[in-house]
């Protein structure tokens, strides 16, 4: 097919529609600055954009669709590619919504096991998105420094479940692995360190005058519009609404623990400009949450309970005919829910799997209006947006 | 105000709109009831607005698909930050013809994931702004999610077929074990060319 031809039946009327005076770029879909691959078209009048239009399903797999051909616990390592900087949270949501199509009792010490792995992913999720945003308006150094951490965690993951990235740690009815003997004295260490490396990063980078005055009051996301847009997890907190999953329908063992949630209330300061719901409050609240992680994560080390870290699971996951569940978890991104039917076989009858990516590029056309092309790269980078999870 | 349970709210929405509003589902895990599709709009509205509902969060939307039946039945999950309750709702749409009016005036999280039902599913949404697909090229036939859905064989002269990589080493081992003599008794083996041999010329001829 010719490439014109191509170009007409991809891109509809709407998005190729232009004003006089109005110019169309195509941001994406291999740009740097979108963290994956998603394409942006902007209609922009010099550097202000009048609407940036996001084109998703680059990497769209069929996720939900292979969730109907495979077994239950089969359809656990396909999860990891949901979102593959926090894979244990789509292994997580799945593995409670499946229990509880079972009306399966999870031991103690695996909740333990899978709050310490989530934690740990979450830190490691949340540096990548911190680090990158600092890189995306040009500040290259700190993403390193966030890189070096994360690798940290890669180590401690690892040596917990033998992966670094699609972990595959958590199954239906427990996890995979117990913790080796030696693993939490190392845990502990380089928990020690990085709370030393949190101080070290607000000094670079989260009370950095120039960063400051760059997000501050940008792209403000007020309360109201971020519910109705669907925004979860730090985008929603991030708007000053305060919420969240584990503290209020809290599901597994966070029941035990005693954290705090981060609030955005214009953390840029009045100086600066900052306006709750803005770039830097859906940034800081992200910091402040590694802060959150690691004292559960202390918490769970020092209550972790022994026994068991699987439950007796048949090996054939039959649930009843046409029964329902729906898992909802907090996962890096948010709000990520499971919603399973089963119609009594050996197979879902449908796998859905709601995440908080994929509404987040909702918010984006409606926001974009009025801001400057570079700011929808600093709005995008603080919606922490990922395209695997976007497409599934 | 405490939250809500499914039952209570399945009440006050029976109380209001009588029969648009099916039956409590039978208590197999989470509970649902049915919403008419011609009251669908009027409902959410009233979900948004009534205070004791105060349903703020399009949480879900999704759908399943049921050709038996001949319905697809679209799911909705509402949450109230307000009030914490949470709560599925179910809609069937004609499988020949679904249509169902967009909720994107009352919450903008529909906009979305309507669109992502249209796209997989094939269920229009009557008021979207923007109703085109999501996930899938604008020219892809058919809708996946679809229990009777097949593969068209390939998208724009790109197959959709790969082949086993396994295949080469069942190849080899073909190859191989015809380069090596029968394994079988000498005597048959023998007799058997010894047949074939007289046709050969009278083939020929």
């Amino acid at each position: 097919m010719a490439l014109d031809q191509i170009t007409m039946t991809k891109v509809s009327d709407r998005v190729l529609h232009q004003d006089l005076g109005e110019m169309v770029l195509n941001m994406g879909p291999q740009h740097p600055s979108t963290h994956g691959v998603i394409n942006f078209i902007v209609h922009a009048d010099g550097e202000v954009m009048k609407r940036a239009i996001p084109e998703v399903g680059y990497l769209h797999r069929a996720i939900e669709k292979i969730g109907e051909m495979v077994s239950y616990n089969g359809f656990m390592p396909y999860t990891d590619r949901v979102d593959y900087l926090a894979a244990m949270f789509a292994n997580e949501g799945y593995a409670i919504a499946v229990e509880k199509l079972m009306n399966l009792q999870v031991p103690p010490r695996a909740h333990y096991l899978r709050a310490i792995s989530c934690e740990l992913n979450r830190i490691a999720s949340h540096l990548i998105s911190i680090g990158s945003m600092a890189m995306d308006i040009g500040a290259v150094t700190p993403f390193p420094y966030a890189l070096r951490e994360r690798e940290s965690i890669n180590d401690l993951i690892e040596a917990l479940c033998g992966a670094r990235l699609t972990y595959n740690y958590h199954r239906i009815g427990g996890v995979a692995f117990d913790m080796p003997d030696d693993w939490t004295p190392l845990c502990r260490k380089w928990m020690d360190h990085f709370d030393k490396v949190l101080d070290e990063w607000d000094r670079l980078i989260s009370r950095n005058e120039i960063f400051l005055q760059r997000l501050a009051g940008l792209a403000v996301i007020p309360a109201e519009m971020a519910i109705s847009y669907g925004l979860v997890g730090p985008n929603l907190r991030g708007s000053g609404v305060d919420f969240d999953l584990r503290r209020d329908h809290p599901y597994g063992a966070y029941p035990d623990f005693k954290f705090e949630v981060p609030v955005g209330k214009g953390h840029a300061g009045a100086r600066a400009g900052g306006t709750a719901g803005d770039c830097f409050d859906r940034f800081y609240c992200r910091v402040l949450e590694c802060r959150q992680s690691v004292a559960i994560v202390r918490q769970a080390i020092d209550k972790l309970p022994p026994g068991e870290f699987m439950a007796k699971v048949p090996k054939k996951i039959r649930p009843e005919a046409w029964s329902e569940a729906q898992s909802r978890i907090e996962a890096a991104r948010g709000e990520m829910a499971y919603y399973v039917v089963s119609d009594g076989g050996e197979r879902a009858y449908r796998v859905r799997a709601r995440t908080g990516s994929y509404l987040a590029m909702g918010i984006i056309e409606d926001l974009s209006k009025g801001l400057m092309i570079a700011d929808l790269v600093a709005l995008i980078a603080s919606l922490d947006v990922v395209a695997p999870e976007i497409d599934r | 105000m405490p939250a809500l349970t499914a039952e209570q709210i399945h009440q006050r929405l029976s109380a209001k709109f009588g029969d648009a509003i099916g039956p409590l589902s039978p208590p197999k895990k989470d509970p649902h009831f049915t919403i008419a599709p011609a009251k669908l709009l009027e409902v959410c509205r009233f979900l948004k607005s009534d205070p004791e509902l105060a349903i703020d969060f399009l949480q879900d939307l999704t759908a399943t698909d049921h050709p038996k039946d001949g319905v697809i039945k679209v799911v909705y999950h509402f949450y109230s930050y307000k009030h914490r309750h949470l709560f599925a709702a179910k809609v069937h749409a004609d499988r020949a013809n679904p249509e169902l009016d967009s909720l994107d005036p009352v919450w903008k999280s529909a906009n979305w994931m309507e669109r992502e039902v249209f796209d997989l599913f094939g269920v229009s949404f009557k008021g979207h702004p923007d109703l085109r697909r999501v996930l899938l090229p604008e020219d892809w036939v058919g809708h996946p999610l679809r229990k009777d859905y097949s593969e068209a064989g390939g998208y724009r002269d790109i197959s959709n077929v790969r082949d086993n990589p396994l295949d080469l080493y069942l190849n080899l081992d073909r190859m191989v074990k015809a380069q090596k003599p029968a394994p079988a008794p000498p005597a048959p083996a023998a007799a058997a060319p010894a047949a074939a041999k007289p046709a050969e010329p009278a083939k020929g001829a």
